[in-house]
């Protein structure tokens, strides 16, 4: 790929601008986007390589002693710790439990390891524990085991949190990003853009007032109720960081199918689009916290729609396009004006802009 | 350049002699500094860049030339009847928490 | 919403398109000025519904594009002090200098913050009395109100820790200078909307009958385009050169007063340096002498910064639209976003990134390239 060249110098031409320099971790590197993908394909597969993380799954499904269990992992860095909608303890039981349960799997088991600031509020930490609490009761889990560290001032955000999860896969069939194929229907779980625009309304310089509320919440239920409709889901996953724009690539890439999406069928909060025109973001880069993408089979896509829509958690849900063998590892948008781009993955983070 | 939205000015206010307002964009509000449209009141919409209304929005000439556009655009509607398939412009879903 | 949505409406957009192609009967070479009206032909695919002869490039409208490499240079010098808090939009954290971006240099420690709005600079100097807080302030003529205002209250409220870096440009210099271009191409221009709604549009009825070129002062959506495209279309098969207002909703012939009145206080203008492109006269602002004590260049000696500007760089050519970006050899292979070579793919709005973002340069089909091949550069 051309992006893996480290080139300085155009040949026969002289230009202004060098590379930027990536010998140090840039805020970038997190965004979910291929800054995200450069360090894991770069620096991290190539060290850790099995057949199990190639796959590049937000969960590992492993077999051990005939069972077959998801394992997963997630941070939580989240700044401010309290948002509109959540807080950080809330999001790490639910992103966890959605990372498990977007591999089929039910979510049974969670550990937590927290890294506290020197400093912070034990009021707030406890704020925290509590909505953890209520998370993990939702979720119908067990937190079963833990961890505590504190380092000094100014050196961890208030707090990070790190949860592990477990979960047992009761039904056989396999629900991978690769295994996306071209007729199948993609389906959207509900409204985008809700969690990061909630979070950028308090961003000091950016804030703003509305209805804005992240949508945190476990999905698991949701698929369960989408598998007994049928069992022709191909890939599932929750566009988290990157937005509903680098889901869909990664699912393009793994499966090296095309993609086409009609950006009129995507639903998106008045709130939310307001939020986004004004600092001049596109929803579809925006993370969510409680929707899922679906690649189901095309027969089987009308009964698991009709699925979703009875679960509170899938009212808005509907078709936003479908797999192509044209164009292998693109995403292509049909434009409000029936005009058509590619939707490429997010380079960095997303930047309010004024230009 | 230059990312200017529409939105509705909902209130005013002098901030240490600044005029300032808040205007909303779709159901989400910010401030907006209002010193270059003093002419503008509640409920008027302007066009906002970088945290300020540069213009006011002319309605009359907006509703002017939209009708001229509307009328083009039922000629087309009457054209087409068969349409594109399925690409209607789908419901906004409300901002009432599911 | 509001004054949005309507001008996003399908049936009137392909309306439109219907009208152009009923009114065009020759190729026209015409140039969308502002950045943002770029950001949005690619966004919504307006090149690609366009008759063929009909071919759009784009202009120097990228305020991020064109600042000078020193003074990019010259932004991380300063945000990388100590006692500063350097503030800026978000447009400006991801251009490369010489070294590194802004967002390499907060990696190092440095306090680099977004804003919204430049009067966020007030509330935060209000806030840390014992920092400086620096405000990068670029742009067209549509955001120099904001920034003079910053300054101007920073004066007011006798603020002493409050700076600003300027590298503000002017459209009308670069248009005199693209038509001034024995290559120019370019016969008609869709003009830059929300410049206008502070400037109003006289100075460009000069522009027009001097050049004899029809000048469209045109919106950002698409529906504002496509009209604009077609009154262009429809002056040049005509045999008009004149300037028209498309978007009247937002733009008056006097433009705003009371901010040029602001603009005027605390900015002169002056020659300015544009990346790519070279020096043009009377094409910028900068700080009026009675504001100087507000100019971060003078504020923080910053010591000579050495920067080359080579002598041949295709993004010059792009902005002046006498190159499209897939003209370039490296476009999309050594020069990505990721990995930006020139001034144009930096910025998420210049020409270069905003057709490598929506994929012109993946689309098998590109009519635009293939109908154009054959024609001089």
């Amino acid at each position: 790929m051309p992006d893996d060249k480290d080139h300085r110098v155009m040949p026969g031409e002289a230009c202004p601008v060098p590379l930027p320099d990536h010998k140090q971790i840039v805020l970038g590197h997190g965004s979910g986007g291929k800054l995200t993908q450069d360090l894991i394909e770069k620096i991290f597969l190539p060290n850790f390589w099995n057949d199990c993380l190639a796959r590049l799954n937000d969960q590992a499904v492993l077999e051990v002693n005939g069972s077959r269990l998801a394992f997963t992992t997630d941070s939580f860095v989240v700044t401010p710790i309290f948002f509109p909608g959540g807080d950080i303890g809330r999001l790490a039981i639910n992103g966890t439990v959605n990372d498990l349960a977007m591999s089929g799997a039910t979510p049974r088991f969670i550990a937590a390891a927290f890294i506290l600031e020197e400093g912070l509020a034990s009021d707030d930490l406890v704020r925290v524990v509590e909505s953890m609490r209520l998370a993990v009761a939702e979720a119908g889990v067990l937190l079963v085991t833990g961890d505590t560290k504190v380092v000094n001032r100014g050196k961890g955000d208030q707090v990070f949190i790190t949860t592990t999860g477990l979960g047992v896969l009761e039904r056989p069939g396999e629900i991978s990003a690769d295994r996306a194929r071209p007729g199948d229907r993609i389906l959207l779980s509900g409204t985008i853009g809700d969690h990061g625009m909630a979070i950028m309304s308090q961003r000091e310089g950016l804030e703003f007032e509305g209805p804005i509320e992240s949508d945190t919440a476990p999905l698991h239920t949701l698929v369960a109720a989408m598998l007994e409709a049928s069992p022709e889901i191909h890939c599932l996953r929750d566009p988290t960081r990157g937005g509903v724009a680098t889901t869909l690539n990664e699912i393009a890439s793994r499966s090296g199918v095309g993609m086409e999406i009609d950006v009129r069928t995507i639903p998106v909060r008045e709130s939310v689009r307001g939020a986004c025109e004004i600092l001049g973001l596109d929803p579809l880069y925006v993370a969510n916290e409680g929707k899922l993408v679906a690649v189901v089979a095309p027969e089987a896509a009308d009964a698991v729609l009709d699925q979703m829509r009875r679960h509170p958690l899938g009212r808005d849900a509907c078709c936003i396009g479908e797999v192509v063998a044209a164009h292998p590892r693109r995403v292509l948008v049909k434009t409000e004006i029936g005009g058509s781009r590619v939707l490429d993955v997010m380079m960095g983070e997303q930047l309010p802009r004024i230009c | 350049m230059c990312l200017g939205i529409p939105g509705q000015v909902v209130s005013l206010e002098d901030a240490g002699g600044l005029r300032m307002g808040k205007v909303q964009f779709g159901g989400v509000v910010r401030e907006v500094c209002l010193e270059y449209v003093p002419e503008v009141a509640l409920g008027d919409y302007v066009i906002v860049h970088a945290g300020f209304a540069i213009s006011p929005v002319d309605e009359e000439e907006a509703a002017r030339t939209y009708q001229l556009l509307e009328e083009m655009g039922q000629l087309t509607e009457l054209e087409e009847t068969a349409a594109d398939p399925g690409f209607g412009q789908g419901d906004r879903p409300s901002d009432k928490p599911s | 919403m509001k004054y949005l949505d309507e001008y996003r409406d399908a049936r009137v957009a392909q309306e439109l398109l219907e009208q152009i192609r009923g009114v065009q009967k020759r190729p026209w070479v015409l140039m969308e000025v502002c950045g943002g009206q770029t950001h949005s032909i690619v966004k919504f695919g307006i090149d690609d519904l366009l008759p063929g002869e009909i071919e759009l490039v784009h202009g120097p409208g990228c305020p991020v594009c064109v600042t000078p490499l020193e003074l990019i240079d010259k932004a991380h010098a300063i945000a990388s002090r100590p006692e500063v808090i350097f503030c800026s939009f978000g447009d400006m954290l991801r251009v490369p200098g010489s070294k590194c971006d802004l967002l390499t240099v907060k990696s190092r420690g440095a306090e680099v913050r977004v804003v919204y709005s430049p009067l966020e600079c007030l509330k935060i100097a209000r806030k840390h009395p014992d920092r400086q807080v620096v405000f990068f302030a670029i742009g067209f003529e549509t955001t120099a109100p904001a920034n003079a205002m910053l300054v101007w209250r920073a004066k007011q409220e006798g603020l002493q820790n409050v700076s600003v870096l300027v590298s503000h440009v002017l459209v009308p210099p670069a248009l005199e200078a693209i038509l001034d271009s024995p290559w120019n191409r370019v016969q008609g221009f869709l003009g830059p909307g929300h410049v206008c709604a502070i400037m109003g549009y006289r100075e460009y009825e000069e522009i027009s009958a001097r050049y004899k070129v029809p000048i469209v002062i045109t919106g950002f959506e698409p529906v504002d385009l496509l009209e604009g495209v077609l009154m262009a279309v429809r002056q040049l098969e005509g045999g008009r050169a004149e300037v028209e207002n498309q978007y009247a909703r937002a733009v008056t012939r006097d433009g705003n007063a009371a901010a040029r009145k602001v603009v005027s206080s605390v900015f002169e203008v002056c020659g300015r340096k544009w990346r790519g492109v070279g020096p043009i006269p009377q094409s910028g602002y900068r700080l009026r002498a009675e504001f100087e004590a507000f100019d971060a260049e003078h504020r923080f000696d910053v010591g000579a910064i050495d920067t080359q500007e080579p002598a041949v760089c295709i993004s010059g050519e792009v902005l002046r639209g006498i190159k499209k970006p897939h003209d370039c050899p490296a476009f999309a292979k050594e020069c990505t976003p990721a990995h930006p070579l020139g001034a144009t793919m930096v910025s998420s709005e210049g020409a270069c990134a905003a057709y490598y973002l929506y994929g012109r340069h993946l689309k098998p089909d590109n009519r635009n390239a293939a109908g154009k091949a054959g024609q001089a550069g």
